[in-house]
């Protein structure tokens, strides 16, 4: 806590705080929003054991080999890349108190972050249309859930990306937005490193295995 | 109406969803609505509808959502052990060619009810109510980190309760068990509601228990008071903090597990199926990775409630309070370490099955340790016998009865015979009733005059306690005998006439259970009516150490007017004994979060997507879905939660208890 405990020349003890500043608002926000993320961390941990489990269940259906277009998983990717570094100069533009620039690099990031999204789904269309829907076989449910669960945390983070560029209009950087842009950066760049174990673990050693 | 339509609006939900044709279930819902009608038409009558609302409905007060998690848990208590008095009734009626008195539809769903309420709905909220209680006042903090966010994991957990209390009338509860293992569980053997109810009333119940355990690790890790040190915080803080990690670090293993059955159940992937390379077993696997941390985190809040209640009616510092700490903290990582125990007969082989048999063996020695440090501690220290030190003792000689059972079912060789055997029921009622419940009920009295401002009737504890302990062990010691005999869990018929004795004394001792029950339903009441006589003025009734007994009782909405500085670990021992001077002056507007209903809306749109999943009411799923995302997002857009307690309503407050400490001198 970050009181002065009122000074005792006596020697005798000293039992409370007598001139007390409340904590600043927010104060606990940055430890909680990163046990959240190391929770949500452990969903796709679960997900990837599941994957790692069931990945080479194929039941005589389609394997990565026939299904992943690795080039347009490495555009997708460096999408997501791109993201995360235009989420780091809006961060940076923030902390410039430049409101406009700030705007400008959330809404490039917001941008990237459609890009990666519709990429997945034009993928996930094409998986379907060819009949390796996520009913198929082990492999293709464990693979559908990761991947779309990744998919879908990218959607919330479009949505609150949406919500806070409406806020940081409204109500300028004031400490809270700053708050708030801070941990939707915690979540941003959290999904791009899970997106780096998907593209390992699920892309690149799938089609080698 | 066309029957398209007709489905468009309910889903599967029609009239023959109601279950009209059980005289069971027909006179307890009867019931039911008679008492929910009465209780309903009072809070009308006596114009309550809006204190509640404002007061406790919308409340952030920490100390006021703990009540509320304890009256949640006790309500749902009665409803689980009505399930129990149900089972052990059937299985003492059920020999010499009768099939008792519930059909095997309904038997099933009875003891998967009884053990998901018992355990989420019950023991949860007990516990959870409790930390919330208790955790701020001792360590000198004016509320939890995020007080929006504890009101809102509250009314989640409600919600849950409702999905459950709801498939009593509505529709039916699963028949699988209380972990729903597929196949079983799958669509192919479990077509109907009684899954989906069970999934989305976790599902819903699980986000409320993660945020609160983010909440309490932050309150802890954030909040404490100048002086308080790790080393210096009271023992049921360090077990609360280590619980709240373990929610944090387990319940999204639920979550997830939860989800991918669902996701088998309604899109029809291949997770948990038998064909097209699912694996049952992985469900087994991943569900109990949740399920075993998950009786540590039950378990450790009840430690520590014991560590306090033995010191302080011991009149001693707690004995090897190092060791205390590290045993609990090396519990909280063993506990990730056993999972597979639960199903040694799964054939890992020899050298797995020994690997968890020997860290679950493991666990006992930090769990000695404790219970040596409660008896060093006892040694030679004045004991009073109250009831919160009554509840303990019942617990030591309890849960060191269930401990070496539990290290009897941790050798495989014997697993392999006891596995799902009456013995292993008895075990885990031993350790959870011994442990948790005892837990619950010697904090319950150890801290009701703190959160009420009068003590619970002794007369009235006693009987519950003596009807509780003699029922406990009437009603599992059979089981035990049962269980060594060969005989299997969930059975609803015997053809064995030998084994219905054994049956009937357990049911004897289920009814003993119920008579503590009603005494201690009865202790509320008579406590309530002399509470003039049972008034604690002082705030310290039980001449306590720890920093909750510094203040008032009931506390203030802010806990203390001024924060308090620690020097000690029995923080409020040491300030008594070293001539603490309560401030008379120099009071400060305090700085407080505002009440908000935005929790109690969300989780009742959290509910009510749940039932329309579960009834295939699209509609009523995405129209809630849609509804939650616009009041979160809303709720973001209020940027002002606080207000400033006006330094004359502190002076108020501390001016009436100066009086009633001079009056109780």
């Amino acid at each position: 806590m970050t009181v002065a405990v009122n000074p005792s020349q006596t020697g005798e003890p000293v039992f409370y705080v007598a001139d007390e500043h409340p904590h600043p608002e927010g104060y606990s926000t940055s430890l909680g929003f990163w046990i959240y993320l190391m929770s949500d961390c452990l969903i796709f941990a679960m997900l990837f054991a599941a994957f790692g489990v069931l990945g080479a269940n194929y039941a005589a259906g389609p394997a990565p080999k026939d299904l992943f277009d690795l080039n347009l998983v490495a555009v997708n990717t460096s999408m997501l890349l791109l993201s995360s570094i235009t989420y780091g100069f809006a961060m940076l533009t923030m902390q410039q108190n430049k409101i406009a620039q700030t705007q400008m690099w959330l809404a490039i990031t917001g941008l990237f972050g459609v890009a990666f999204i519709s990429i997945e789904l034009t993928e996930f269309a094409h998986m379907i249309h060819e009949g390796a829907t996520p009913q198929r076989s082990a492999f293709l449910s464990s693979f559908f859930t990761l991947v779309g669960t990744h998919g879908l945390h990218v959607s919330c983070g479009l949505i609150w990306l949406v919500t806070l560029m409406v806020q940081v209009w409204r109500f300028g950087l004031i400490e809270a937005n700053r708050r708030r842009l801070m941990c939707l950066s915690m979540f941003w760049h959290f999904l791009d490193v899970v997106w780096i174990g998907v593209f390992t673990f699920v892309y690149l050693l799938g089609v080698l295995r | 109406m066309s029957p398209d339509l007709l489905k468009l609006i309910f889903g599967r939900l029609g009239l023959d969803s109601l279950p009209l044709h059980e005289p069971i279930l027909v006179a307890t819902f009867v019931m039911v609505a008679l008492c929910g009608g009465a209780l309903f038409a009072g809070v009308t009558y006596f114009r309550l509808w809006g204190y509640l609302w404002r007061e406790w409905f919308t409340t952030v007060d920490h100390k006021r959502i703990g009540i509320m998690y304890m009256i949640l848990g006790i309500v749902m208590l009665l409803r689980g052990f009505a399930d129990a008095l149900m089972m052990r009734a059937q299985q003492a009626l059920a020999f010499n060619g009768s099939e008792g008195f519930l059909p095997a539809h309904h038997y099933d769903q009875v003891f998967t009810a009884h053990g998901v309420i018992m355990i989420f709905f019950v023991a949860m909220p007990l516990v959870t109510g409790l930390m919330n209680y208790v955790v701020p006042l001792q360590i000198g903090a004016r509320d939890v980190s995020f007080p929006f966010l504890n009101n809102f994991s509250f009314w989640m957990t409600v919600g849950g309760a409702v999905l459950v209390m709801a498939s009593l009338f509505i529709g039916e509860f699963a028949r699988t068990g209380w972990l729903a293992y597929p196949p079983l569980s799958n669509i192919g053997y479990s077509p109907d509601v009684g899954v989906d109810y069970y999934i989305w009333a976790l599902q819903v119940a699980g986000v409320g228990t993660t945020l609160s355990g983010i909440n309490l690790i932050c309150t802890i890790v954030k909040l404490r008071c100048p002086g308080m040190t790790m080393m210096k915080m009271p023992v049921f803080t360090w077990t609360a903090l280590c619980t709240n990690i373990l929610i944090v670090a387990s319940f999204p293993v639920l979550t997830v597990v939860l989800a991918l059955l669902s996701l088998d159940r309604y899109v029809g992937t291949n997770f948990f199926t038998n064909d097209f390379g699912g694996s049952p077993m992985m469900y087994v696997n991943l569900i109990w990775i949740w399920g075993h941390p998950e009786v540590y985190i039950l378990v450790l809040p009840a430690f520590g409630i014991f560590s306090e209640v033995t010191s302080t009616f011991s009149g001693k510092r707690l004995f090897g309070y190092t060791s205390m700490v590290y045993a609990t903290v090396v519990i909280t990582i063993l506990s990730y370490l056993v999972w597979l125990h639960h199903f040694f007969t799964m054939g890992s082989g020899a050298s797995v099955n020994s690997f968890f048999g020997i860290t679950t063996m493991i666990i006992s020695i930090p769990t000695g340790a404790k219970m040596f440090n409660w008896l060093f501690t006892m040694y030679r220290g004045r004991i009073r016998f109250e009831l919160p030190m009554l509840w303990t003792i019942a617990f030591m000689l309890t849960f060191v009865l269930g401990g070496m059972t539990g290290v009897l079912l941790a050798v495989p060789p014997a697993d392999f015979v006891l596995h799902n055997s009456l013995f292993l029921i008895a075990h885990f009622h031993n350790v959870i009733i011994g442990g948790v419940v005892f837990g619950a009920f010697a904090g319950i009295n150890y801290w009701f005059p703190k959160a009420f401002g009068f003590k619970l009737d002794p007369f009235w504890g006693k009987l519950s306690f003596w009807f509780w302990v003699t029922g406990f062990y009437m009603a599992f010691m059979p089981l035990y005998v049962l269980g060594l005999m060969g005989v299997t869990r969930r059975l609803r018929v015997f053809d064995d006439p030998s084994l219905q004795i054994w049956f009937v004394i357990a049911a004897i001792g289920a009814g003993l259970v119920f008579l503590g029950i009603l005494c201690m339903l009865m202790q509320f009441a008579v406590s309530f009516l002399k509470r003039e006589q049972l008034k604690d003025v002082t705030g310290d009734p039980w001449d306590a150490r720890t920093l909750e007994w510094a203040t008032s009782s009931p506390p203030p909405d802010y806990n203390f007017a001024f924060t308090p500085v620690v020097h000690d670990n029995d923080a409020w021992w040491d300030m008594k004994k070293r001539g603490y001077q309560r401030p008379l002056t120099g009071f400060k507007p305090i700085h407080m979060p505002s009440s908000t209903g935005t929790g109690i809306i969300l989780a009742g749109l959290a509910t009510a997507m749940g039932f329309g999943l579960i009834w295939y009411i699209w509609w009523l799923a995405a129209a809630s879905f849609i509804a939650m995302l616009a009041v979160g997002i809303g709720h973001t857009f209020n940027y002002h939660r606080d207000f400033d307690i006006p330094a004359d309503d502190v002076i108020r407050a501390e001016d009436s208890r100066t009086k009633l400490l001079a009056g109780a001198k």
